[in-house]
């Protein structure tokens, strides 16, 4: 299945999109959802452990995403 | 945040100017001693180039909640701590508020170390971005881990 993931500020400038469709097999890790991540066009500029938020809080890479899940990758924050 | 009495913390994300004296208003009390105000202001200038304005943008409800997170941790770690933060996103232009946070306290040593922590936090955590555009025209996403190369550029 595919799994929409969120974008924001430069990673959403980096896949030209606000939410990219990834192909996933569920259940899978926030790592797995990365790692799917690199092979779309502008995942070559993600970082080697971008920040990932799973439901509105951040999941470290071994956390499990299910179907329904809000994932979104959150780039630096520059808040202030 | 006006004409009725605020729900504490008062944590909000706001496409307005911040109301400051509103947001004191909400932590002020019979029992507070001491209000420490911090207010993050769009400088004219970031690492040595002439800034014309800032867009900011965030992820809302992550946002929100984890400015409900600081608040709590803060109140938790200072009991009696009444605290209010709201951050502006949008397009900013220099000398406009983006980020406000009044802490509200018997003493004024717990309300200025919870001030202090609520905007390091907020800096650290809170997912909010902000594009900075500059008088050549070019314009930078700001990233505070790398602020010698910023990561993302284009004119």
């Amino acid at each position: 299945m595919t799994l929409p993931v969120l974008l924001f500020a430069s990673y959403a400038d980096a896949f030209g999109a606000r939410t990219v469709a990834v192909p996933v097999t569920m259940p899978c890790t926030v790592a797995d959802v990365v790692l799917a991540m690199r092979s779309i066009p502008g995942g070559e500029k993600l970082p080697a452990r971008p920040l990932v938020a799973v439901n509105h809080a951040y999941a470290k890479p071994d956390a499990r995403v299910s179907a329904g899940d809000e994932v979104a990758l959150i780039p630096p924050v520059a808040g202030g | 945040m006006t004409g009725q009495p605020a729900t504490l913390p008062l944590v909000a994300i706001t496409h307005e100017p911040i109301d400051v004296a509103a947001l004191i208003a909400a932590v002020s009390h019979a029992r507070v001693g001491a209000i420490s105000t911090f207010l993050g202001t769009v400088r004219e200038v970031n690492d040595h180039r002439p800034v014309t304005g800032i867009d900011y943008e965030g992820y809302e409800p992550m946002a929100v909640r984890e400015m409900q997170g600081i608040a709590d941790e803060l109140v938790e770690e200072w009991p009696g701590l009444r605290i209010a933060m709201i951050h502006r996103l949008g397009t900013l232009q220099v000398g406009d508020v983006s980020v406000a946070i009044a802490c509200a306290h018997a003493r004024r040593a717990p309300s200025a170390d919870a001030m202090r922590r609520a905007i390091e936090s907020l800096k650290a955590r809170v997912p909010i971005w902000k594009r900075e555009h500059y008088v050549d025209g070019e314009w930078t996403w700001v990233d505070p881990t790398n602020s010698a190369a910023p990561m993302a550029s284009q004119s």
